[in-house]
C-alpha cells in the first residue's frame, strides 16, 4: 500500500451507511507478555461516530492506538490479527507506519499543542512533512482558517494567530489539537478520551465539535463517559478485561443491551 | 536550666554556625573579586582592549591579541563540542536503558572528571607532534573535547523533560521519527541546551592547562588557526611568573577582564534560563 493509494479515494464522496472505514480481525495487542486487547473483530463506519466505553484499564485507549500503530512506538509493545483502513491491511508489510498515522489523526485526553510554535503553526504542524508538494502561503492559510473552522476556534484565535499556542485556555488548546489533527485531511479521527481533562462548558464545546465532524470524517472515540458516549456516538462498543462484549447502534446498547455484563456495566453495577 | 530553653540556645548555636558556613563559603569569591579589582583595575582602559604587548618598560601595553585568541579559541571548541555534545545527548536520550547508550554515559562522565592537563597531553600527541608545531586548532579542539561531556549530559537532562506527550503528538501526525526528535523535541529543549552550552563555554574559557602545549600563546597579533595563537589564560600565566612589576599588574587586568567574560557569559545564560523556565511550558 502506498501513501497515495491511501489518499486517491474521494474523501467527499457521499458514503452508503454500509461503507466500512476501518475493520479489525482478530486483533489482540501485548504488552511485553501481558493482553492489553484480545481478539477483537470489530468494524468501523465510515462517516459515524463509534464510541469505546468500558471501565479503567479494559485495553479502550490500546485498542485505539492499534488503529493508527501508535501502539507499537511502545518499546516492549506488540499487536497481532490485522486491521484494515478502507480495505487496506495496515499492519502489512510494506506499510509505512508514517503514512497510516497521516491518514487517521488522532487527539489525545490532554492537550497536546506544540509549546514552541504559534497557534498557526500548531494547525499546520502536520502539513509540512506530508504534503505531496509545497503548498502556497494562500493555501496555506486557507488550510488553517478552515481547520480552525471547523474545530469552532476561529473565531477566538483570528486575531492572534501568531501568538503561543500556550496562552490558550486548556478547552481552546484541545481544540487546537483537534484544528491540527484535521487539517491533514485525515479519514479517520481517533479520540481518545478527548474531554477528561476539560471543564463543562469546554468539554459541551468539543461533544458538540465531534458530533458535527462526521460529515466529513469517521470519528472513534474512547470515553469513560458513557453520558457522553449516548450523546455524540452512532455506535458503541463495550469493551471489558481486554475482550468485546458486544457491539451496536448507541440507542440499543443503552436500551436493550444483549448482553448480561453490558447491563450491568451500563446501570452502574460496576465499574 | 529548663528543657525549652536549652533547646533554644542548640538551635541558635546551630543557626549562626550555618551562616559562619555561607560566609565562608563565598568569602573566597568575595575575595578574589576584591583583589583583582584592587591590583588590576588600574591598569585596564582601553589601551589593554586594543595595543599589543609591549616590551618591559614601554607604557600602554594591552592584551588584544589574547582577547581575540582567546574568542578564536572559544569558537572551534564550540564548533568541535557543540555538535557532538548535542548529538551525543540526543543518541542518549533515543536509546535509553540501552547497554551501549549506558557505555556511553558512563564514558562521557569519565571524560568529564579527566583533568584537563591530560586532554592537553592528548591533544599535542595527535594534533601537534604529528604536524610539526603548535596550532590554534590543536587547542580549540582540546577545549572542544572538554565542552563535549558536559553538553551531552544538559542536552540529555534538557531532554528527558520535554513531557512523552509530544513526543507522541508529534508521531500521531505522521512526523517520522527523526523529525519529531529535531523539529519537537530538540526544539522545545533548545533554550535549555543553548544554557548548558553557555555554561560550558564558561567553563572552558578561563582554561589553561589544555592550551599550554596546543595553542601555545603568541607575542604577536595572530588569528590563523594553523598557527600558535594568543589566549587571556596563557597570557597572564606568562606574565605572572615574570620577574616586572608592571607585568604583574597587567596579569591582575588579564585575570579581570577574564572573570568579566566568563560573568557575561553566565548572565546571558541566566536570561536564557529565566526566558526557558518563565514562559508557559507544559
Amino acid at each position: 500500500m502506498t501513501e497515495l493509494a491511501l489518499r486517491e479515494a474521494p474523501v467527499s464522496a457521499a458514503p452508503s451507511s454500509a461503507e466500512v472505514a476501518l475493520i479489525t480481525r482478530g486483533l489482540s495487542a501485548f504488552f511485553g507478555q501481558t493482553a492489553a486487547v484480545k481478539r477483537v473483530s470489530m468494524p468501523f463506519y465510515a462517516n459515524e461516530v463509534t464510541a469505546i466505553i468500558g471501565p479503567s484499564g479494559c485495553g479502550k485507549s490500546t485498542l485505539l492506538r492499534c488503529l493508527n500503530r501508535m501502539h507499537e512506538t511502545i518499546p516492549i509493545a506488540r499487536v497481532e490479527g490485522s486491521v484494515d483502513l478502507f480495505g487496506h491491511p495496515i499492519y502489512g508489510n510494506d506499510v509505512n507506519p508514517t503514512a497510516v498515522r497521516r491518514n487517521v489523526g488522532m487527539v489525545f485526553q490532554r492537550p497536546t499543542p506544540f509549546p514552541t510554535l504559534s497557534i498557526r503553526k500548531n494547525v499546520t504542524a502536520g502539513l509540512a512533512g506530508s504534503a505531496q508538494r509545497k503548498l502556497s502561503p494562500a493555501e496555506m492559510s486557507e488550510l488553517t482558517e478552515g481547520a480552525l473552522q471547523r474545530s469552532g476556534l476561529w473565531d477566538e484565535v483570528k486575531d492572534r494567530l501568531d501568538e503561543s499556542a500556550m496562552a490558550l485556555s486548556g478547552g481552546q488548546q484541545q481544540r487546537l489539537c483537534i484544528a491540527r489533527a484535521l487539517a491533514t485531511s485525515p479519514r479517520v479521527l481517533l479520540l481518545d478520551e478527548p474531554t477528561a481533562s476539560l471543564d463543562p462548558l469546554s468539554t459541551q464545546i468539543v461533544e458538540e465539535l465531534v458530533y458535527h465532524l462526521r460529515d466529513a470524517v469517521t470519528v472513534v472515540i474512547v470515553t469513560h463517559n458513557m453520558q457522553q458516549a449516548a450523546r455524540v456516538s452512532d455506535r458503541t462498543a463495550f469493551l471489558l478485561a481486554g475482550e468485546l462484549v458486544e457491539t451496536a447502534p448507541t440507542k440499543s446498547l443503552f436500551t436493550a443491551p444483549r448482553d448480561p455484563r453490558t447491563e450491568a456495566y451500563i446501570t452502574g453495577r460496576f465499574g | 536550666m529548663s528543657l525549652t530553653r536549652r533547646r533554644h540556645v542548640t538551635s541558635g548555636v546551630m543557626i549562626s554556625l550555618t551562616y559562619l558556613a555561607a560566609v565562608l563559603a563565598t568569602l573566597p569569591l568575595l575575595l578574589i573579586l576584591f583583589h583583582l579589582l584592587k591590583k588590576g583595575a588600574s591598569s585596564i582602559s582601553l589601551d589593554f582592549f586594543t595595543n599589543m604587548p609591549q616590551p618591559v618598560g614601554e607604557p600602554g601595553g594591552g592584551m588584544a591579541n589574547a582577547i581575540v585568541g582567546t574568542l578564536i579559541l572559544i569558537g572551534i571548541a564550540c564548533a568541535v563540542g557543540l555538535p557532538l555534545g548535542i548529538g551525543g545527548g540526543l543518541f542518549l536520550l533515543e536509546n535509553k536503558g540501552t547497554r551501549f547508550a549506558n557505555a556511553v554515559r558512563f564514558l562521557s562522565d569519565v571524560l568529564n572528571g579527566l583533568p584537563s592537563i591530560v586532554l592537553g597531553i592528548f591533544a599535542w600527541e595527535f594534533l601537534v607532534r604529528p604536524i610539526g608545531h603548535f596550532s590554534a586548532l590543536a587547542g580549540g579542539i582540546a577545549l572542544g573535547a572538554m565542552m563535549i561531556p558536559l553538553v551531552t549530559r544538559t542536552t540529555e537532562e534538557m531532554l528527558s523533560v520535554v513531557p512523552n506527550s509530544l513526543r507522541e503528538a508529534a508521531l500521531a501526525l505522521g512526523y517520522p521519527r527523526w523529525r519529531t526528535s529535531l523539529s519537537i523535541v530538540l526544539r522545545t529543549a533548545l533554550a535549555g541546551i543553548v544554557t548548558g552550552a553557555l555554561v560550558a563555554i564558561a567553563r572552558i574559557a578561563g582554561e589553561t592547562a589544555p592550551l599550554l602545549f596546543t595553542a601555545f600563546g603568541n607575542q604577536f597579533w595572530s588569528t590563523k588557526i594553523g598557527e600558535p595563537i594568543a589566549a587571556l589564560p596563557l597570557q597572564i600565566f606568562t606574565y605572572a611568573i615574570s620577574p616586572y612589576a608592571e607585568w604583574h599588574s597587567l596579569a591582575w587586568a588579564g585575570a579581570l577582564v577574564l572573570i568579566g567574560m566568563v560573568l557575561i557569559i553566565s548572565i546571558i545564560a541566566r536570561a536564557v534560563t529565566r526566558a526557558r523556565f518563565g514562559g508557559p511550558v507544559d
